[in-house]
């Protein structure tokens, strides 16, 4: 076989090669040419997380404007601490609040923020002060039970009431 | 008499443990002589495109409609599983991670195995029988240099590439099934596939699995080439070996990877 075909055989298939990793980072991971120095962090304290995980999305109104990057216990207060990176580009004031939301009924769990009206916007590093913790299931039956126990005690002694009086 | 019948089978174990050790040591030098042996084929690079067309674009139709028909399948099934828990739209991201993390390097992996690692034992034993190899060594020429080292480099070359391209083509197979036989929406497929899919855990990881499987096949594919009995038997023997140690190596291999990457 002569050399010039082979050459181009392989410069083909090297080419394909390259074409294929190429379409994996673009089409089916999603590369976003992002780079490190064009984000920045902010961190949230919540009481409960539920099942937030690294990696999460964060949105503002359901864009992603980031990603959870790390989850840490605070020793001393015992709240989680949420450590936010953001994209350089979207900016939210002081009194920025942020909640643990769930996608779907049963989908993943990313952080909303919620824009403030403060003219003066967060700085990398800082604080989000609002914070509105996940809802736990069994948290929300439990007090939906005692809560409909009570109203039925209550519609009991109102119909008991109702009787006793003529 | 009695003793030696007794302790017969146990010799035969302590034989075969020694053997497989041996080779194991005779496999590495021989892997440092062909990485000391190298200058030649990467100054003479020709060398190794040669042999680059023989292993690599070769197998390119076989790799490019196997990865396309397990995409199909990994639709199919995916989708039948899926649908059950009432999630059939995240076929897109079932498709493309198991494509990317486990089945894309290692399927290549043993195909091109048996497909090119078996050629290349197959044509070194064959040099060796019919004592090619000991008449370039007469001549002055190292056979480690000249015949083994570009096909080495070869196959580690092209692994990594048909890797990429058997991803691509079970994705796409994935899609003909997922979009356009069942009619999941499009988007729906891509965007579940590009929100779950890292490109350094899932893809680079899954690059990096071939490369080491790519070293591993054609290490073995040459040493057994190398190793082979100068004779018909030993040759076919000797592609044998290739096929099934390559694809015990690359499934044990795979493990080992996963067990650190992942």
């Amino acid at each position: 076989m002569k050399r010039s075909i082979i050459d181009l055989w392989v410069g083909i298939f090297v080419a394909i090669g390259l074409a294929s990793v190429t379409f994996l980072a673009l089409k089916v991971a999603n590369l976003t040419p992002q780079s490190d120095s064009n984000s920045y962090t902010l961190i949230a304290e919540f009481d409960n997380i539920g099942g937030l995980k690294v990696k999460a999305p964060v949105k503002s109104s359901g864009v992603v404007v980031g990603r959870v990057s790390n989850i840490e216990l605070d020793t001393k207060r015992y709240v989680a601490r949420a450590t936010l990176t953001l994209n350089g580009q979207y900016h939210f004031s002081r009194d920025t609040s942020a909640e643990i939301l769930t996608a779907g009924l049963l989908g993943e769990q990313y952080v909303g923020l919620v824009q403030g009206g403060d003219e003066e916007n967060l700085k990398p590093g800082d604080r989000v002060q609002l914070t509105s913790s996940a809802l736990v299931l069994e948290q929300l039956i439990g007090k939906f039970m005692t809560s409909f126990a009570e109203g039925n005690n209550k519609a009991a002694a109102d119909a008991a009431r109702a009787e006793t009086a003529p | 008499m009695m003793l030696d019948t007794l302790f017969a089978p146990l010799r035969k174990l302590g034989h075969s443990t020694i053997n497989a050790i041996w080779k194991l040591g005779v496999m590495s030098r021989f892997l440092l002589s062909i990485l000391t042996h190298s200058g030649q084929s990467l100054l003479r690079f020709q060398l190794t495109i040669r042999e680059v067309y023989f292993a690599g674009v070769l197998s390119l139709i076989i790799i490019v409609v196997s990865g396309l028909f397990v995409g199909m399948v990994l639709g199919l099934q995916g989708y039948n599983t899926l649908s059950r828990f009432g999630s059939a739209d995240a076929l897109g991201a079932l498709v493309a991670l198991s494509l990317l993390r486990e089945l894309g390097p290692v399927l290549a992996a043993l195909l091109f195995a048996s497909r090119s690692g078996s050629a290349m034992t197959a044509e070194i034993g064959l040099m060796k029988a019919t004592e090619q190899l000991e008449a370039m060594s007469v001549m002055a020429v190292d056979p480690v240099a000249r015949v083994v080292a570009p096909r080495f480099w070869a196959g580690v070359i092209s692994m990594p590439i048909l890797a990429a391209l058997f991803n691509v083509m079970g994705i796409f197979g994935g899609y003909l099934v997922g979009v356009v036989m069942i009619g999941l929406d499009e988007g729906t497929f891509w965007s579940q596939m590009q929100n779950n899919v890292d490109l350094h855990f899932d893809v680079v990881n899954g690059l990096i699995k071939s490369l080491f499987f790519g070293i591993a096949v054609t290490l073995i594919a040459v040493f057994e080439g190398f190793d082979a009995t100068p004779t018909a038997a030993g040759v076919s023997s000797a592609t044998t070996r290739t096929v099934v140690t390559s694809a015990l190596v690359i499934l044990a291999l795979d493990f080992v990877l996963t067990a650190f990457m992942f």
